[in-house]
């Protein structure tokens, strides 16, 4: 009997301790398609009170009439790149959690794989001095003059 | 040519020192407005009750305005009043606001106590007017040119500084133009 209560209890705390939700179910529209792309563009949309969460995860109140805004969108037919536009219209890119790929936005996406190439030629360079030392390919045949002095030196060990 | 080889880790260092000093200078909550050189949104809304006139997109052409979006409850806006009424009343720009997602009756009485230097406000009681202003975070304040283009945005209070060193010489140059 206790042991049922236990599990009982363990059970219902595991469902209170579930992460919350900021989607309150007021704003669930009843379409369970057009709801679940809704989801899917509000977790790209950056809430710009809390600035790193998207307005998926945010209760601030902005956050929340952006939502609305996004299914009431929805609703009327837009598409959701139609949604998207509406929100950057008033907010600038600056809502999209994903920055896109255009002429201001080009040193953040090219930075990355510059580097990289950058990083990557001054390793090739670097290995194929290297290479060029071991063999002895750089080093220049001894002068007569260097000849002579190691003959000498060389003998001087003979003794 | 080895030695500027060695120079290049240090310089790199510096350049992404200096990179990160001024970086960290920059207000991340200062968003740049996706509206600036844009016509006023189309919108029209009406008046707290018991006044006359509320604001629309009609009213902000002809004259240089600045837009002031305000609520009773937020703590900012009743210390930027102060500015704003000496811009309005002594410093001569006309000064119209939103009311955002206010209590009428809060409003009237936030107005009563603290005075009242707007033109005319528009009551924004469901905050989507605001969105389409692209307002993220009362007090915002909007200025806008004779052909009712916004001009300039300035989020979070209005100090004398901002007046004197942005928002008067800006609308000196668009009373101009």
């Amino acid at each position: 009997m206790s042991a049922i209560r236990l599990a009982a209890a363990l059970t219902l705390s595991a469902l209170v301790l579930s992460p919350a939700l900021a989607v309150q179910p007021d704003e669930v529209l009843s379409n369970p398609a057009l709801e679940s792309r809704a989801r899917d563009i509000s977790k790209d949309l950056r809430c710009l009170v809390c600035q790193n969460q998207s307005i998926d995860d945010s209760n601030a109140p902005l956050a929340r009439d952006l939502r609305v805004l996004v299914r009431e969108r929805l609703t009327a037919g837009d598409d959701d790149a139609g949604v998207m536009a509406y929100v950057t219209a008033r907010y600038g890119d600056y809502v999209l959690l994903r920055p896109p790929f255009k002429a201001t936005t080009l040193v953040l996406w090219i930075a990355p794989f510059a580097i990289l190439a950058l990083g990557g030629l001054a390793t090739a360079l670097f290995l194929r001095g290297r290479r060029g030392v071991t063999a002895g390919a750089d080093t220049a045949p001894l002068s007569e003059d260097e000849r002579r002095r190691l003959d000498a030196l060389l003998r001087k060990d003979d003794v | 040519m080895r030695r500027l080889l060695y120079l290049l880790p240090f310089l790199l260092f510096i350049g992404v020192g200096v990179a990160f000093y001024l970086g960290f200078q920059r207000d991340p909550r200062d968003i740049p407005s996706a509206l600036i050189d844009k016509p006023v949104p189309a919108f029209d809304l009406p008046p707290l009750p018991g006044r006359a006139e509320g604001l629309s997109s009609a009213r902000l052409t002809g004259d240089v305005t600045l837009v002031n979006v305000f609520a009773s409850w937020c703590i900012p806006c009743k210390a930027e009043h102060p500015v704003i009424t000496r811009l309005a009343r002594e410093q001569g720009v006309t000064v119209r606001a939103i009311n955002h997602k206010d209590k009428a009756e809060d409003a009237l009485n936030w107005l009563a106590r603290n005075g009242d230097p707007y033109a005319s406000i528009g009551v924004d009681l469901d905050g989507r007017t605001s969105i389409d202003w692209g307002v993220y975070g009362v007090p915002e304040s909007f200025l806008i040119d004779r052909q009712g283009r916004i001009r300039f945005k300035h989020v979070g209070p209005l100090t004398p500084q901002v007046i004197e060193e942005q928002i008067l010489p800006m609308v000196k140059h668009l009373r101009q133009g």
